[in-house]
């Protein structure tokens, strides 16, 4: 196992009950480098990002970061630490506006709790992250809308820019692209690639397309274990991979 | 402590134990199953204790005072659940709060209105108005073990209807869950009335079968709730197990706790609850 | 619940007409039911003065329940026990013969409430929803036996006062506390300092994480905030403010009693900030005196007025859960704007 990556995992697994939702689970993420998760659902995709971000704690096996066993970490504290994660359904603060959501994200990071006196939208260094992640993300129009007045995509877009506004190293993006449209879809996949050289991203998705354009490294996932890693060359041409999922694929989107 | 009052300090704490299990059954069922809190659980005991009061003065018999007891009180368990509960389903928990608050208020004014403000004593019947000898010098009130024994009964039959029915499955499942109730052939808005009218039911038959022991008062049904909540808190939030072995164990607390720490009882059981809260926040069982 | 609660944010742009709608509804008439209230010991008796005396220091009670309930989505039933360890403190310290010194009182029973309120949050705030409501509820009812049964706390007829405390800086009196008017007007300023305070700490780093907290919990933490800190914080500031009203009502009436933090004073602190509106914070002020007025309505009219108070209570949940702020805004703006929920 080499211990370069920012992220990776020793023998993840989690049980809930009998059924093993993660098995054995070895995945590394390295930094400037989109390492792209494909499998069917209830592959274990959305149960290794928790496990990862410290949603879920792992029956066994670890996860280090930066060399750092995590395994035990509480979810806010891998945040802090630099672990950003979005969510498959949206989890966003609806009444508040977009520029709220994100500014919140950010002051996370200097949260001042004891400042009772300052006024929030005081700190310069938290509000221009907030900006910055919402020009990021391609939503800056909306900057001032609620959030719940937003489509679905935009939602989606909020959803990523919330992450980006907490400045982490590491991303875990759950499926990002679901329920964008096209030109959404587009200005994501050209944002991932944007900020790809500065972080180590996971990424969840179902869009075949996407994923071949931006991820280096591929990983297979079913029924909990990892398939087949490769770059998107090798994975496309796996016979076990075709056989497994790929050939299925039409199945899965309907 | 010689063994003797050891021993009379024992059952009557067992006692105490059983009748509070009895009504805080009823609260972490509908707390389980219905997802409400009920801050007039507490009133359903005074009723109960009220009607035993006035029906037996009424039929000069507490046995059929019981039995007219229960089914009135059902009856209202299903009206309120029409008329009250059925909109406080999908509510938050602030104004299932304040609407069961606000009917506390009026069962309590309902009460002055109609019985009064003073104490009331309810009869011992004569069947079972004796004692049994323990020792040379010690007796116990037969009445005390009567109820004990019918509260270990009702246990008993809580116990089979969860383990053994269908509609015990749907208990055990735990839960709201509407697709799982209805896939068992169930109607969920008829499994709330019944589970909240045997709840209502349980609690005013508490309050019966307890009014000639602990006697008639106001404000009888908030003392109990309050301390029916740290029974469900200690046992788990829908577990009737859980509230079994919590029911006990603050009977034990409270009535040992009068006998040698007696300025401290009162705060003995929520010190109890306060030391489980640090062990296990989510009480001491998960579910059932 | 709450849908007016992203009203109190100026800074989530509105566009200009509003703005003036805002700067009405924050500043003209504010200040305007500020005057109406100095003008309360001039124009009224001895007697009305007392009265909103008392209904101004159950406001700043409320307020610092809906720091809790409105803006951390903490519901507590047991908010009374603050206020109670406030009130008993001030009576344990005032020594039976003479004045006691508010320099020396006051801090003490604010210090004797925020102990008290971040002792039990450190308890209460490992629950949460249905639990918390009834943890919160069974400390208060710890609280109260303590002070009912134990020698301490002097019992059920708790303890009397027989002199205000002095405000004095040297040997200068700054205002005379047994005099009603002065009184009418301090208990005013305190309230006025208390909603400032509460408004500024709302538009601080920690009331913006609260109300995140509020809305989306989960989100919360996994944004890196350590949330458990956060709600103890606010538990702790509401416990103390609580224990500041209960001292201000201690001195007003010259005793404190177990009844004072029983779970009727929960449940109605309760009940002011949903007539009011929970989230607000004028609803919280309003609300205290819509409860005031009713209680004295219901009183007027029979002796079992808590009866019509129930009844009240009950069709309020049942017809107008957002309070009475949800019915102004919906009466005075015909086209109310729809929230999604916060929860």
């Amino acid at each position: 196992m080499t211990n370069d990556a920012v992220l990776h995992t020793e023998g993840l697994t989690r049980r809930f009950g009998g059924l093993v939702a993660n098995n054995n689970i070895a995945i590394q993420i390295h930094r400037g480098q989109l390492h792209a998760v494909l499998g069917p659902n209830g592959a274990g995709k959305s149960t290794m990002i928790n496990l990862l971000s410290g949603d879920l704690r792992p029956s066994t096996g670890h996860i280090f970061f930066d060399g750092q066993d995590i395994s035990g970490f509480s979810a806010d504290r891998r945040s802090r630490m630099g672990i950003g994660r979005s969510y498959q359904k949206t989890n966003i603060f609806p009444t508040f506006t977009v520029f709220e959501n994100c500014r919140l994200a950010a002051q996370s990071r200097e949260p001042h709790p004891a400042r009772i006196f300052s006024n929030a939208l005081s700190y310069r260094t938290v509000c221009e992250a907030a900006e910055r992640a919402i020009e990021l993300a391609g939503l800056a129009h909306r900057a001032q809308r609620h959030a719940n007045t937003l489509s679905h995509g935009e939602q989606r877009q909020l959803e990523v820019a919330m992450v980006l506004a907490t400045s982490p190293n590491v991303l875990l993006l759950d499926e990002p692209l679901a329920g964008m449209g096209a030109e959404e879809s587009a200005r994501m996949v050209e944002l991932l690639q944007r900020i790809t050289p500065d972080h180590g991203i996971l990424l969840v998705e179902h869009d075949m397309d996407a994923v071949f354009a931006v991820a280096k490294v591929v990983t297979v996932m079913v029924n909990g274990e990892v398939l087949e890693s490769g770059s998107p060359e090798q994975i496309r041409g796996s016979a076990q991979v075709q056989v497994a999922y790929l050939g299925a694929e039409d199945e899965h989107h309907g | 402590m010689d063994i003797g009052t050891f021993l009379i300090q024992l059952l009557n704490s067992v006692q105490y134990g059983l009748l509070l299990f009895l009504i805080a059954s009823g609260l972490t069922l509908i707390f389980g199953i219905m997802g409400i809190i009920n801050l007039a659980h507490g009133s359903f005991y005074m009723v109960g204790a009220y009607m035993a009061f006035s029906l037996s003065s009424l039929t000069g018999n507490l046995f059929v005072a019981i039995v007219l007891g229960i089914v009135l009180s059902v009856l209202l368990g299903l009206f309120l659940e029409w008329a009250l509960f059925t909109k406080l389903y999908q509510r938050d928990h602030l104004q299932q709060v304040l609407l069961t608050y606000g009917l506390i208020l009026v069962f309590e004014e309902l009460r002055s209105i109609l019985v009064g403000n003073d104490v009331h004593s309810v009869a011992i019947p004569a069947v079972l108005n004796y004692s049994v000898k323990l020792s040379e010098t010690l007796s116990y009130p037969v009445y005390r073990l009567f109820i004990s024994a019918v509260c270990v009964v009702l246990a008993v039959a809580l116990y089979y209807v969860i383990q053994k029915t269908r509609l015990g499955m749907i208990i055990r499942a735990g839960s709201a869950n509407r697709e799982m109730v209805q896939s068992l052939g169930f109607n969920i808005n008829l499994l709330y009335r019944l589970v909240f009218a045997l709840g209502v039911g349980l609690a005013a038959f508490a309050g019966m079968i307890a009014a000639p022991v602990s006697s008639v008062y106001p404000g009888m049904g908030t003392q109990v709730l309050i301390i029916c909540f740290v029974v469900v808190v200690i046992g788990g939030i829908g577990s009737v197990w859980g509230a079994l072995v919590a029911a006990l164990l603050i009977g034990l607390t409270d009535t040992f706790g009068k006998v040698m720490f007696p300025q401290w009882a009162g705060a003995g059981i929520y010190i109890l609850m306060a030391a489980i809260l640090l062990w296990r926040p989510e009480g001491l069982f998960r579910r059932i | 619940m709450n849908r007016a609660s992203d009203v109190g944010e100026p800074v989530l742009g509105a566009a200009a007409p509003a703005e003036t709608r805002l700067l009405r509804r924050e500043v003209v008439l504010p200040l305007f039911a500020l005057v109406l209230l100095a003008f309360v010991p001039i124009v009224g008796s001895a007697f009305y003065t007392e009265v909103v005396t008392r209904v101004m220091i159950l406001a700043i009670f409320a307020l610092s329940l809906d720091l809790l309930v409105g803006y951390t989505g903490l519901v507590s039933f047991g908010h009374a026990a603050f206020f109670g360890i406030g009130a008993y403190a001030y009576a344990l310290l005032s020594p039976k013969n003479e004045a006691a010194s508010l320099w020396l009182t006051l801090p003490a029973a604010i210090g004797a409430a925020a102990i008290a309120a971040a002792l039990v949050g450190v308890f209460v705030l490992r629950t949460r929803g249905i639990y918390f409501i009834m943890v919160t509820l069974a400390f208060a009812q710890m609280f109260y036996f303590v002070f009912h049964d134990t020698d301490f706390g002097r019992g059920s007829d708790g303890i009397t006062v027989n002199f205000k405390p002095d405000l004095k800086l040297g040997d200068i009196t700054l205002i005379d506390l047994g005099n009603s008017n002065q009184f009418f007007y301090f208990v005013l300023a305190m309230l006025v300092a208390a909603f400032l305070f509460l408004r500024t700490v709302l538009a601080s780093p920690l009331g913006r994480a609260l109300h995140g907290i509020k809305v989306n919990e989960h989100r919360m933490l996994s944004l890196g905030y350590h949330v458990f800190g956060y709600k103890l914080a606010s538990f702790t500031i509401a416990g103390t403010l609580a224990g500041f009203a209960g001292y201000l009502s201690a001195v007003q009436s010259g005793f404190a009693n177990p009844e004072i933090l029983s779970w009727h004073q929960s449940g109605n602190v309760l009940l002011m900030i949903i007539l009011g509106g929970t989230g607000t914070l004028y609803g919280a002020i309003g609300g205290a005196f819509v409860f005031a007025l009713l209680e004295q309505v219901f009183e007027a009219l029979t002796v079992h007025w808590q009866l019509l108070l129930g009844l009240t209570i009950i069709l309020l949940v049942l017809f107008l859960p957002g309070g009475l702020s949800e019915f102004v805004a919906r009466v005075i703006r015909k086209p109310v704007r729809e929230h999604a929920d916060d929860e």
